[in-house]
């Protein structure tokens, strides 16, 4: 291909890339090191609120804003470093923890609170993923052939129903009498409280993910198996393989590209697990690294959000999809570079 | 049915359009508000659009779009519905207009006490009162013979009896939910047993022993609660209520009416309201008000019109035919018993909620950090030292603290 015409299909691509991925990951990395924020001053304010009955005024010293001539508040930049992320990681306390054997402690710390989760997240769905989407997709493959079409379109549900809404749905099945936990109830013959313990929210979590993602992994596998060699899965019928050693032997060799990819992608998405949380509310119990920057960024009742803190905590989510992501792709690249010689 | 109900929401829609009648003067400019979602505004903005040419938006999520809305020029909206705290960012950045020569020329049946004023100007015109107080079914004590409860030992002795009665499903209510909620909870408690939560240098002072005592009660009465307590909010408490599975709950004014509304409700009449508990100084709440800004970034004409829209939407009308869904400070209210709470709370001497910029971070940094104690990882000291630290880092990079 001539480099004109191979810019002329790049190009839109790339200019998008940078303009929506590039530039804001820039101007993030920066404000992680830099704080904004508006000049006080000290002032005596009179106010007066109603009470019931009559006013209440007061007068106090206050930290009031100060306003330019325009009446914009006036804010200053400062370069600060890496403050912000040591505000996220508290390595002093982590480190005074760990240095005990306290995990428990160490737990209690926001950022290492969500870590635990996230990492734990999404290293316990992927394989649940993988063995669900391919056992579903085996199981429609041998299925005959007029029940194939209504059994596809039944097993991809779970995946076209919006994550948050999904979310909610599952909790208003459990919360409270919800219909889940009333039959439960009724079936056990005492009392369960779901929402009250954290290791059942966080199974339900684990549960919803798998659910709503396996479609995925099935439709890809499904795809993958309609290209098995169909030579090679007789010859070894005639020597004698089993249906697991087919499936050991021939056809999971064959999918291995696909499974790399369905990992590659679950490992990016469950990473940056988040309707979750919103959903079922869990903030008390368990909080993920994508739920903390939310947080961050949410403006209080006075307005004030901790950008640099949120940036700081953004970069280090991206850092913990590269560490994660490393593996996978090293076995890719290798793989292209064997088929390459 | 369907068709009938079809038909009555259509002859009402028509009413709604047409009713100009109630409005002082004909508005013409196009008027935009922005306010929370619950039942008193929903009564104000639709007495508002009486006039005509007012497009009302209720959002309970307003809070976070105020500030930029208003930031705008033209401001996107010209008038709107704060309490508070809501009010602070829009003072801190400037963007809301002083309303003293409109209160002059149109606004003589304002009462003194409804004008907000800071620093001698006044930004704000209040119209009702909220507070969170206790609410208890009144067959259910009258019953097992308990006296009204004055104070939190009152309340656990009486949780204490109607669990072993058995006759709810939970004794006690509480919108404790991580977050907004759980930290309100805290601050009520806190300000009842006389603590302050930041020096004059903004530094944070709640490591003591009203906060441990604070602590301390709140899990005395999670003790009664549906287990789930930290997943349940106001409007899963009132529900609670109306389905009869509470006794007892500290419950916000706004939410009295509910418990009489015969649609909802299996528990009408049964409810009374009374003040909130005491702490050991005064009664564990805090007062909230509602009001109503006018934009700076409008032209001045229309923020004439925008403030006499708004009159019109607090008038003594709009009072008289929604008597019971606040406590309102507008001319015109006869408080009833759904009232009853919020007046004894206030008489016995609750304080206003003391709205600030750093209260705000502290009350993020409670609503993420109280959960802590009550799930039992972590002793009230090391929450509350948790909590103080966070906040010190928060206020830190809000530039609240040197």
């Amino acid at each position: 291909m001539k480099f004109r015409t191979f810019a002329i299909f790049v190009g839109p691509s790339v200019f998008m890339m940078l303009l929506f991925i590039a530039f804001p990951l820039i101007s993030v990395f920066k404000q992680s090191f830099y704080v904004t924020q508006p000049v006080y001053d000290q002032v005596t304010v009179e106010t007066c609120t109603p009470g019931f009955l009559k006013q209440i005024c007061t007068s106090e010293v206050k930290s009031q804003p100060r306003l330019d001539a325009n009446g914009a508040p006036v804010t200053q930049t400062r370069f600060v470093g890496l403050q912000s992320y040591r505000n996220v990681l508290e390595p002093d306390r982590a480190w005074a923890a760990l240095s005990r054997w306290d995990l428990s402690t160490l737990l209690t710390i926001d950022f290492w609170k969500a870590l635990r989760f996230t990492v734990m997240f999404t290293l316990v769905t992927l394989p649940l993923v993988l063995v669900t989407g391919l056992a579903i997709a085996v199981a429609v493959n041998n299925a005959t052939k007029s029940l194939r079409g209504p059994l596809i379109f039944v097993s991809l549900l779970p995946f076209i129903i919006t994550p948050v809404i999904g979310a909610l749905s599952i909790r208003w099945l459990f919360i409270g009498d919800g219909i889940m936990t009333a039959f439960l109830e009724w079936a056990l013959g005492h009392n369960i409280s779901v929402f009250a313990n954290a290791w059942a929210i966080e199974a339900l979590m684990y549960f919803y993910r798998v659910w709503h993602v396996a479609p995925f992994a099935f439709v890809i596998f499904y795809a993958g198996l309609q290209t098995v060699n169909q030579d090679t899965l007789e010859s070894a019928i005639i020597d004698g393989a089993s249906r697991w050693q087919r499936l050991r032997y021939v056809v999971i060799p064959h999918l291995m590209p696909l499974i790399v990819f369905v990992s590659l992608i679950h490992l990016m998405d469950s990473y940056r697990v988040f309707d979750e949380i919103v959903g079922f509310a869990s903030q008390a119990y368990v909080i993920s690294l994508q739920w903390l920057t939310y947080d961050l960024l949410t403006p209080d009742d006075s307005g004030t959000r901790a950008i640099s803190r949120a940036s700081a905590s953004a970069m280090l989510t991206m850092i913990g999809i590269v560490i994660l992501l490393i593996p996978l792709l090293r076995k890719t690249w290798r793989d292209h570079k064997s088929q390459v010689h | 049915m369907l068709m009938k109900r079809l038909v009555l929401a259509g002859a009402i829609s028509l009413l709604a359009g047409t009713a100009y009648a109630d409005c002082a003067f004909e508005n013409k400019m196009e008027i935009k508000s922005l306010t929370a979602g619950f039942a008193a505004w929903k009564a104000v903005t639709d007495a508002m659009a009486e006039c005509g040419n007012v497009q009302a938006e209720l959002d309970q999520e307003f809070r976070k779009k105020q500030p930029d809305a208003f930031a705008a020029n033209p401001s996107l909206y010209d008038i709107g519905g704060v309490a508070n705290s809501t009010i602070l960012p829009l003072l801190a950045a400037g963007t809301i207009r002083p309303l003293d020569d409109y209160v002059a020329k149109y606004g003589q049946q304002l009462k003194p006490n409804q004008l907000i004023k800071v620093d001698g100007k006044t930004m704000a015109i209040a119209m009702d009162v909220n507070a969170q107080h206790l609410m208890y079914r009144s067959d259910i004590l009258g019953d097992l013979g308990i006296a009204a409860p004055k104070t939190y030992d009152d309340v656990l002795a009486a949780a204490a009896k109607i669990k072993a009665a058995g006759v709810v499903d939970y004794p006690l209510g509480g919108t404790y939910k991580t977050g907004w909620n759980l930290a309100e909870e805290f601050v009520n408690m806190y300000l009842g047993n006389g603590g302050t939560f930041t020096d004059a240098n903004n530094m944070p002072t709640i490591n003591n022993d009203a906060g441990v005592k604070s602590l301390e009660t709140m899990k005395a009465l999670t003790a009664y609660m549906d287990p789930e307590y930290l997943v349940s909010d106001s409007t899963y408490v009132q529900q609670q209520f109306q389905q009869g599975k509470i006794a007892m709950a500290n419950l916000w004014a706004t939410r009295a009416a509910a418990m009489n509304d015969a649609a909802e409700s299996q528990v009408v009449g049964k409810v009374t309201m009374a003040a909130a508990p005491m702490g050991s100084v005064r009664p564990a709440s805090s007062l909230w008000w509602d009001g109503i800004v006018i934009a700076k970034n409008i032209s001045d004409a229309k923020a004439e019109d925008a403030f006499r829209v708004a009159m019109e939407g607090i008038d003594k009308d709009m009072v008289q035919a929604n008597n019971d869904v606040a406590v309102w400070l507008i001319d015109g209210y006869v408080p009833g018993p759904l009232a009853a709470g919020a007046a004894a709370t206030a008489a016995a001497g609750a304080v206003p909620y003391p709205a600030s910029a750093q209260m705000s971070i502290m009350h993020t940094a409670l609503g993420n950090g109280v959960a802590d104690y009550l799930t039992g990882a972590k002793d009230a000291k090391t929450t509350l030292a948790d909590i103080e630290a966070a906040y010190t880092t928060a206020a830190k990079e809000a530039g609240l603290i040197k």
